[in-house]
């Protein structure tokens, strides 16, 4: 066959489907991959697409980000804690944004994660199959719950009754933002944690049971440990979402950039500040600059907790038929 | 009573099942509890009106029209975006992909994307498509930065839907001479065209509901006019619901509107992925292999 009916074979195969009368008769087919090469470099390209995006993502918050450092010095905004950015003159310390993006996070985990796991567990090994069957999807579903949703629950609803019952100046606090957080988290450490117990080897569970281990003790001892390396991922994940979510603290955690002293204090994390701000910056400004150097400081955290996390799953990967 | 006792083993087991069952209460019934509220608040704001009209008296009055049509905008382009990009990318990876170093880097090119904060995708659509691309805030802008949002979760979906599809089907169709595009258009991807389904539907669910990205590279807080091409600027639910409820001057007076514009936005959200996840049911059902 020449080179010239490969093209027509691949052209053809590229374009929609051939009426059965006009299909060529199978033995016309290339028998060599030739013309699949084609089509398989397409896909490659395609496919690749992802991680232009992703290098793409890195070069423009660097060229926009770094313009910052030709009037501030990166250690000042790294370590001051003034956040300024419209007075005269200007403050570009992003030390206290951080230290609100890292409490949220912290405490948001400190209910998320026994809530998440445990909920887990009682899907993997209390429930029965039935309710299992509804509930594991109901928590999917509860996943999807958009972020603006939980924003809005955690001002209008959430705000008001923390502040009677506290008897605090104000309900947006980290207390709050946390709380919401740890909504918006739970689904996802839930249902990681619970797909990595699910395939914990059945024959595991069947030695520990023929030792005379309670359906407990089994549970705790075979099948948590198992899938640890899951588990981990899954809080890794948990709090990486915690980190990067903006509508939740936008709304709920009050705003101010302080180091903060205590969960009743309001705070300005990192996606916060973006996106509280970046809508009446000018294009080109000190101030523009800055908000893409946050959004390098927000990258670099998320990053780091999405390699730890394919880090563990990787390192601890689970043994036997459990490979998750 | 021994600690080693049967009958304290049975007891602990018993307590601490007791402990998990209250977790798992206490989640499904806060975050029901929030679906419920949210209903039971915003269902009275639900009109005719308050869906097909534009607002009116400074956002005090009237419907969510304009924003309602905005977020279909969005997502409609998001998924046009993300939908060829995410299923080529999906078979690649399931049919074409070797293990080595390409696929590597390309699988960890899109795991650190479904990674990435959506507010950094906010930044990096207003720097790429509306300054770099000078596309300015609009629809464009945002159903891209949407699109490549949403990439991960079509590819993961679509991959998985068509691992699923098996060895045999590919075999057969090699085996009467198709090539192995033939058999990925003819067999692979009719067979795995729930699963794809499934993950698109995901997609549009997570496209509608995302305020972050859109807010500086396609949303505006109030526009009467229908957008007539895509490098207009619209108003969106997500976006409609944070401004109204933070930044307007009547926000008491618009609390009963913000109640009913989050009902519908969550009723949107929460409806496409029902679908996509009773579609998967289903499909598992009725798998004929």
């Amino acid at each position: 066959m020449d080179s010239a009916s490969y093209e027509a074979t691949a052209d053809e195969a590229m374009g929609e489907p051939l009426e059965d009368s006009c299909r060529p008769p199978l033995e016309l087919t290339p028998l060599t991959d030739r013309g699949d090469a084609r089509v398989r470099r397409i896909f490659l390209g395609l496919a690749s697409v992802s991680v232009l995006i992703m290098g793409l993502i890195v070069i423009f918050l660097f060229r926009e980000g770094l313009g910052l450092f030709r009037t501030v010095p990166v250690a000042d905004f790294l370590t001051r804690s003034d956040w300024y950015p419209t007075y005269d003159p200007a403050g570009f310390g992003v030390l206290a944004l951080i230290a609100g993006s890292l409490s949220v996070t912290a405490i948001s985990s400190l209910i998320a994660v026994p809530l998440g796991v445990g909920s887990a567990i009682y899907l993997a090994g209390v429930s029965n199959r039935r309710v299992r069957e509804w509930v594991k999807p109901a928590i999917e579903l509860l996943a999807s719950l958009p972020s603006v949703v939980l924003g809005f629950v955690g001002m209008v609803v959430m705000a008001p009754m923390l502040q009677e019952w506290l008897d605090i100046p104000t309900g947006l606090n980290i207390l709050n933002a946390s709380l919401m957080l740890a909504l918006m988290a739970i689904p996802t450490i839930c249902s990681i944690s619970e797909d990595a117990l699910h395939n914990v080897p059945r024959e595991w569970a069947e030695a520990s049971y023929a030792l005379g281990a309670t359906q407990w003790e089994t549970l705790v001892k075979v099948y948590v440990p198992g899938a640890l390396s899951g588990i981990g991922t899954a809080v890794i994940l948990g709090m990486s979402r915690a980190m990067g979510e903006t509508m939740v603290v936008l709304m709920v955690a009050g705003g101010a950039a302080q180091i903060p002293s205590s969960i009743f204090d309001s705070v300005r994390p990192l996606p916060a500040t973006i996106a509280a701000e970046m809508g009446e910056t000018p294009f080109g400004s000190e101030h523009y600059f800055a908000l893409f150097a946050i959004g390098i400081v927000l990258f670099v955290i998320t990053l780091v907790f999405n390699l730890v996390a394919a880090y563990v799953s990787r390192r601890f990967q689970q043994r036997g038929s459990a490979t998750l | 009573m021994s600690w080693h006792s049967i009958k304290a083993r049975k007891l602990r087991q018993k307590a601490a099942f007791w402990v998990f069952r209250g977790a798992m209460a206490l989640v499904v019934g806060s975050l029901g509890g929030i679906i419920v509220f949210i209903v039971a608040h915003g269902i009275s704001a639900i009109s005719w009106e308050f869906l097909t009209a534009p607002p009116r008296e400074a956002m005090t009055q009237g419907g969510i029209f304009p924003a309602i049509m905005g977020t279909v905008y969005l997502t409609m382009g998001a998924i046009l975006v993300g939908l060829p990009l995410g299923v080529a990318s999906a078979i690649y990876l399931s049919e074409y992909a070797k293990d080595g170093k390409t696929l590597a880097v390309i699988r960890l090119g899109i795991q650190n994307l479904a990674g990435v904060p959506s507010v950094i995708f906010g930044l990096f659509g207003l720097a790429l498509f509306c300054i770099f691309f000078k596309m300015g805030v609009s629809i464009l802008a945002g159903s891209l930065t949407l699109g490549i949002l949403i990439l991960p979760t079509i590819i993961g979906a679509s991959e998985e839907a068509l691992r699923q599809v098996p060895a045999t089907f590919r075999e057969a169709s090699l085996a009467l001479g198709a090539t192995r595009w033939q058999t990925i258009r003819k067999v692979v991807l009719p067979a795995a065209l729930p699963g794809v389904l499934t993950g698109s539907i995901l997609g549009i669910g997570r496209a509608a509901g995302e305020t972050a990205p859109i807010m500086f590279t396609a949303a505006t807080f109030y526009t009467l006019a229908t957008p007539t091409s895509p490098f207009d600027e619209v108003m969106a639910l997500p976006y409609h619901i944070y401004v109204l409820a933070t930044a307007g001057t009547h926000i008491d007076q618009t609390r009963p509107l913000q109640y009913g514009t989050v009902l519908v936005l969550m009723t949107l959200v929460l409806g496409l992925c029902l679908s996509a996840i009773l579609l998967r049911a289903r499909m598992r059902k009725n798998k004929r292999w």
